[in-house]
């Protein structure tokens, strides 16, 4: 029940702001901070409360929604969306305090925002396909407005753009849900669309695994972006207001992470592993793809854009190393790359202010005028590079030695991201901050104010934390990556003489995994 | 009183009325002359509704018929009104010259 | 006492802290106590230290002390904590100690700038993190430190941030650095793939019953590792950003980039010595990398002019050195000549600075001379400095180079020794012509420019440093078997059974059904021949003295002759051009990987994928516009087709 309530208090916040009239737009602004302020206090209850010894789903609460096609409302939450949840509430509230300076539609605007929080909140709790496809759907909805309303000049295109993708890939996934509702029904004579029920009692051939699991990963790699399907990111992050970029970037993308971690792997465990290797490749080429086009950029939005194709690519390797350290070093990359992300956008923004261009050579010398935003950007940047003590390298490490125990050659590959990550980070930071100060435009920039910091500090505090002391956050995964790494793990898939001649060095490193492999999947040879 | 006029006349009068109506609708430019045929094709629904109920003797038929004399009277009100409202805007009942439907 | 680990590290982070954030607000007085205070406290400490691990017995001279742990997945824990050992002490005493005096010279040298705290907030930074990189006890802690002074460098170097070359060398180090980065990454997780943990101790000792001899596995990793250590280190083929990285301030390029730093990949080599120990293939690479890259950074340093630039191929081709020992396996040597060039380097490198203050920043060699009266005691520090690099009897260089050449000759080969030899020669030409033609000669300085002795606060560190680089071949005296000091205290740490590491991998090579090769000969132990040594001394001696006099008959008694020289010879064209490496790289390298990137953005990814979609969505878009001649906007239109259609269905139902 608390869950519900957190989830759906954003959306009772926005029904209040609708009574209030559009003038007083100072109100507006205090009732959305004081409602996304509540949430996220409110939410840093769900992680004082989550038993961190297990991996069942906690927080729960199911009721009968449509009885007649046994649709739940059933919701609750897990390791995998625990801090998912709390980051979306955290951005949400930072969000809105970094919209302050917004001044078109005001009232319409922190609408938006806090449905699309409750939108997104949903998403992350549902635990019903049919519940899951409906907020899914439905936080399009306002991110699709958030970017066509408030957005730059070309926001009609990207945000179309963006629509159409998302939904072009959930439609295949809408098919799929269907398809395992039926089979459900078939299999056990119950009726449902509930996602616990149907992960535990569903037995899939091996062929219909492979077609489902190509929709549900057309939808979730649409979203995530990963390589082919990405240009949808950097179009709709251009032309999205800072908040749209920060929520897109910080919230949105992680959803399609997240579904592949809720759908793909616990449903389709075989079609998962016979895919796995192409799917880790791509996730490279995405890595060294987004990192290469990131290099390029004029814009600075473009930038952080390609740079996030970069780095979720590294959490689409992790998930599918499968194995604990990439599991765990996905989930926690997923978080870094919001905070760190986020904060790109909203520094980005800041500048965006006050000078109205994000072109890269519009800028330079930033460093002598506004000394305490360079900090910012320069701790933010190196963060996003992956530097060591800082956020970044927990996760990215993390992948990288989860994709080495895979294959050495993937971890070569992915590996020199990191050296990329280092050219279009500071070169671009170099043209930006540093050099001559030769734009007079640029000469009475002011420095960042109180508000801009209070978006900032507590997202770089987080940046060090994470960097040098992640277990709050890692220990959170622990029991739910054991449980998922049970059902996924390749070894339940070898066949059962497998003997690693390749590591004859390596030897007893390999003897505690290979005692797993006693129990094959007795589903997947049907 | 059976025999005298069969029901194919009815019938035969209301498809013939039907048709003018349409072919009227399809066919004229003048706005109130196409608003003139719609109702002559609503009247000739009526006049096989009132045979049919003749000829099957219950009073459905007459209940039918009055609740489309009914919605004609509304139409004919609100019909002339956008018909009103248009001209206001088009100085003109040229049916051709209102396409702006289309984009 | 040893307790105190944790702190040596978190003072200097304190100051930096302070003034990062307050460095504005506490005025420039304030800064610089509370940078020097902060790096003399660790300093402090690390005595303290070290005199209680002086105390306990050598065998015992390993402590770890765990403050948390850091990151935990699965059966893969990482603490953060702090191992002590001879090796680390030694690190920490001269990164500490040389930091110091270099913090306290920067304050006379650094008080013109604006943006004092600034740099100062940045060095206190570096020995923050170049005190976690030498005292990590396990593989990623070090490389929080390994990358942590790759930033500080990074930041210092682009200090003068309105010049574009020094941005462009703070990322070009930071880039290049990177690289080895990525090889010192993938070596941890191969390590990690074999061992199941990369805390050094017990990498280092389970090493020899994990992994065979000369196997594929311990090779591919001390490559990595060794990749990585080129990167920090700046040998061949990664070492073309420390010369650029001579555009931060003075101070910076003797803490970080001659003293400290850049001896961090030594440091690394030296403390996964037994890894290295067994992949021999690595070793003789590590070796001819070593020896090649004395040999080569010599010749370019010999036609250089700017001062800076000249000790930087200098501090390249003497880290050479130090790889050329440990790839013959001569660990000692290694830290012994990285103790002696911390000093003799960093006191060369200040006094550099000295100059270039006492002349207002000029740094260009032709447009010095002379100055040996106007800078008396710089020019004393640097003679003495001078004398040390080139081998002079009995100076600190001498002592520790020609350890190097020994084993060079004893545990290599004639090869390595020749190349060894001939640097040192190169060595002491290039740095008496240095030498003669700053301070000796006529001077060439424009006349506007009256130059002046640096004040006392600089020239303190010079003359403690001079007397160090005079007296640091005391922890080294060869000869006599037990006096060599240094070698005693590492001894722990160094300590390899190689015959038991063979035992073990002939074991595990017949457990895999295969014929372990003879290594017998391996186990020979080249005999300590004191007349060897010696003679060796005299003739290194010799060539030194022969490097000298070389210099002082080209620079000094005939100043034409050089020019008349190299006058149109390809090969100094060549040498000049620093073997156009930087070039080769930009060609080869960079301009491919920036015309590749944007031929990605514009072609693959605007006109490929995006095409791609934005053609689906015309495509359907043509055919709307198809069946947009049936929306002709005209009710009539609309009713003719309603009334068709009603006509077909009737024909359907008859």
């Amino acid at each position: 029940m608390f869950l519900t309530f957190l989830t759906f208090l954003p959306l009772i916040g926005a029904m209040g702001l609708a009574f209030i009239p559009k003038e007083k737009e100072g109100m507006i602004k205090q009732v959305a901070v004081a409602v996304a302020a509540a949430d996220f206090l409110l939410s840093l209850q769900l992680y004082a409360g989550f038993d961190m010894s297990t991996h069942l789903m906690q927080f729960e609460y199911s009721i009968a929604w449509i009885p007649s096609f046994g649709v739940n409302y059933h919701v609750g939450i897990d390791g995998i969306s625990l801090l998912l949840y709390i980051m979306t509430t955290f951005l949400t509230l930072i969000c809105i305090i970094a919209s302050w300076s917004v001044k078109k539609r005001v009232k319409e605007y922190m609408i938006a925002m806090l449905a699309l929080s409750t939108g997104m909140l949903g998403v992350f709790i549902s635990l019903d396909i049919f519940l899951f496809y409906v907020f899914w759907e439905f936080q399009l909805v306002p991110m699709y407005l958030l970017i066509g309303i408030w957005g730059g000049p070309r926001r009609i295109y990207a945000a179309v753009k963006f629509f159409l993708y998302t939904a072009v890939g959930s439609l295949l996934m809408l098919v799929a849900i269907i398809w395992m509702y039926f089979e459900v029904q078939q299999q056990t004579g119950v009726l449902t669309t509930d996602l616990m029920y149907i992960t535990e009692n569903l037995n899939i051939g091996l062929d219909a695994q492979k077609w489902l699991f190509m929709a549900f990963f057309l939808a979730f790699a649409i979203k995530v972006p990963m390589f082919p399907f990405h240009t949808w990111l950097p179009d709709a992050h251009v032309e999205a207001p800072t908040a749209g970029s920060v929520i897109l970037a910080g919230v949105l993308l992680k959803m399609g992470t997240y579904g592949f971690l809720r759908f793909n792997l616990p449903l389709f465990p075989f079609a998962s592993n016979v895919f796995m290797e192409y799917i880790a490749w791509m996730a490279i080429i995405g890595i060294v793809y987004g990192a290469l086009v990131a290099m390029v950029q004029e814009d600075l939005k473009k930038l952080v854009a390609y740079s996030s194709v970069s780095h979720l690519g590294f959490v689409m390797l992790g998930i599918f190393a499968f194995n604990h350290y990439g599991l765990q070093g996905a989930l926690l990359q997923n978080l870094n790359h919001g905070i760190s992300t986020s904060a790109l956008f909203l520094l980005v923004g800041m500048i965006y202010d006050r000078r109205h261009t994000r072109l890269i050579s519009e800028f330079g010398g930033l460093a002598k005028i506004i000394p305490v935003y360079t900090i910012c950007f320069m701790i933010v940047t190196l963060s996003s590079i992956g530097l060591p003590g800082t956020n970044g390298f927990v996760g990215e490490f993390l992948v990288l030695l989860g994709i080495f125990q895979a294959d050495g050659m993937m971890a070569m590959v992915a590996t020199s991201g990191v050296i990329f990550a280092a050219c279009y980070m500071l070169w671009m930071f170099q043209r930006v901050m540093f050099l001559k100060l030769d734009n007079p435009k640029n000469e009475n920039m002011e420095d960042m104010n109180c508000r801009e910091l209070i978006t900032i500090v507590p997202l770089i505090i987080l940046i060090f934390w994470i960097g040098f002391y992640p277990k709050p956050f890692m220990k959170t995964f622990e029991p739910t990556v054991e449980h998922l790494m049970t059902r996924v793990s390749p070894d339940n898939f070898r066949p059962k003489k497998h003997n690693d001649e390749h590591h004859a060095t390596a030897v007893d490193k390999h003897e505690e995994s290979s005692s797993h492999s006693e129990k094959p999947k007795e589903k997947s040879h049907h | 009183m059976d025999g005298f006029v069969p029901l194919n006349h009815y019938l035969l009068l209301s498809a013939t009325l039907f048709v003018i109506g349409v072919l009227g609708v399809l066919l004229r430019r003048n706005v109130i002359v196409v608003f003139m045929s719609v109702e002559i094709m609503l009247n000739a629904v009526n006049i096989s509704l009132i045979a049919f109920d003749h000829y099957l003797n219950n009073s459905d038929g007459q209940v039918f018929s009055f609740m489309v004399m009914c919605v004609a009277a509304a139409e004919v009100s609100v019909g002339l009104a956008i018909i009103i409202a248009m001209f206001r805007n088009k100085p003109t009942v040229n049916l051709d010259e209102f396409n702006i439907l289309k984009w | 006492m040893l307790n105190l680990a944790c702190l040596v590290p978190i003072f200097p982070l304190i100051g930096s802290i302070i003034n990062g954030f307050f460095g504005l607000r506490i005025g420039k007085n304030a800064v610089g106590k509370v940078a020097c205070g902060s790096v003399a406290l660790s300093f402090l400490t690390v005595l303290l230290m070290f005199a209680s691990l002086l105390f306990t017995p050598a065998e015992e001279r390993l402590f770890e002390q765990v403050l948390f742990t850091w990151m935990a997945a699965g059966d893969f824990a990482v603490e953060f904590g702090f191992q002590i050992d001879p090796l680390s002490m030694v690190m920490m005493l001269v990164v500490t100690g040389v930091g110091s005096l270099i913090h306290i010279y920067s304050i006379g040298y650094m008080h013109e700038e604006y943006s004092y705290y600034r740099y100062f907030a940045y060095l206190n930074l570096f020995m923050f993190s170049m005190l976690l990189q030498v005292k990590g006890n396990n593989f990623l802690i070090m490389l929080i430190g390994w990358e942590g002074v790759g930033v500080s460098s990074y930041f210092l170097i682009g200090y003068y941030f309105e010049k574009k070359s020094a941005c462009d060398a703070g990322v070009k180090a930071f880039v290049v650095n990177r690289i080895g980065d990525f090889a010192f990454l993938l070596a941890i997780m191969y390590i990690f793939n074999i061992f199941g943990t990369i805390d050094f101790s017990d990498v280092m000792h389970m090493a020899p019953e994990k992994l065979i001899y000369d196997s594929e596995a311990v090779t591919i990793i001390c490559l990595l590792l060794f990749i990585g250590a080129t990167g920090k280190s700046a040998q061949i083929p990664l070492y073309t950003w420390l010369p650029d990285a001579m555009e931060g301030p003075t101070p910076v390029s003797a803490l970080i980039h001659a003293a400290t730093m850049v001896t961090a990949g030594v440091y690394m080599v030296v403390r996964c010595n037994v890894l290295f120990e067994l992949a021999p293939l690595v070793m003789l690479t590590v070796a001819f990398i070593g020896g090649t890259t004395a040999l080569m950074a010599a010749t370019i340093g010999m036609t250089q002019y700017d001062i800076k630039r000249v000790l930087a191929y200098s501090t390249v081709s003497q880290i050479g050195y130090m790889f050329l020992a440990c790839g013959v396996g001569a660990y000692t040597a290694a830290i012994f000549h990285l103790v002696t060039h911390a000093f003799f380097k960093a006191c060369l490198f200040l006094g550099s600075g000295s100059v270039i203050h006492g002349i207002h920043g000029e740094q260009d060699m032709r447009k010095m001379g002379g100055l040996k009266k106007q800078l008396p005691i710089t020019y004393m520090t640097f003679l003495i400095s001078t004398f040390a690099i080139a081998g002079i009897f009995p100076l600190s260089g001498f002592f520790s180079k020609d350890e190097i050449l020994y084993h060079a000759l004893m545990d290599g080969n004639i090869i390595l020794w020749g190349m060894g030899a001939t640097g040192a020669l190169l060595t002491a030409f290039y740095m008496f012509r240095l030498v003669f033609m700053t301070f000796w000669g006529e001077s060439r300085v424009d006349p506007d420019v009256h130059p002046h002795e640096s004040p006392k606060v600089m020239t303190m560190p010079l003359m403690i440093l001079a007397g160090l680089a005079t007296v640091g071949g005391l922890l080294g005296i060869p000869l006599v078997h037990g006096w060599h000091a240094l070698h005693n205290w590492l001894e722990p740490v160094l300590h390899f059974d190689l015959a038991s590491a063979l035992e073990h991998s002939k074991h595990m090579l017949h457990a895999n059904g295969e014929h372990a090769p003879s290594w017998g000969h391996l186990l020979v132990e080249p005999e300590h021949n004191v007349w060897v040594e010696v003679s060796l001394m005299l003739l290194s001696l010799g060539i030194a003295i022969t490097g000298i006099v070389g210099a002082y008959y080209c620079y000094v008694k005939k100043p034409d002759l050089p020019g008349k020289f190299i006058k149109g010879q390809w090969g100094y064209d060549l040498v000049n051009n620093k073997y156009g490496i930087d070039e080769l790289y930009d060609e080869t390298v960079v301009k491919p990987t920036v015309v590749g990137s944007f031929f990605l953005w514009k072609t693959a990814d605007q006109k490929g994928i995006d095409g791609g979609v934005n053609a689906v969505a015309n495509t359907i878009g043509w055919f709307s516009k198809q069946a947009r001649v049936f929306q002709s906007g005209f009710v009539r239109n609309y009713a003719l087709f309603m009334v068709m259609g009603f006509l077909v269905l009737l024909i359907l139902m008859f």
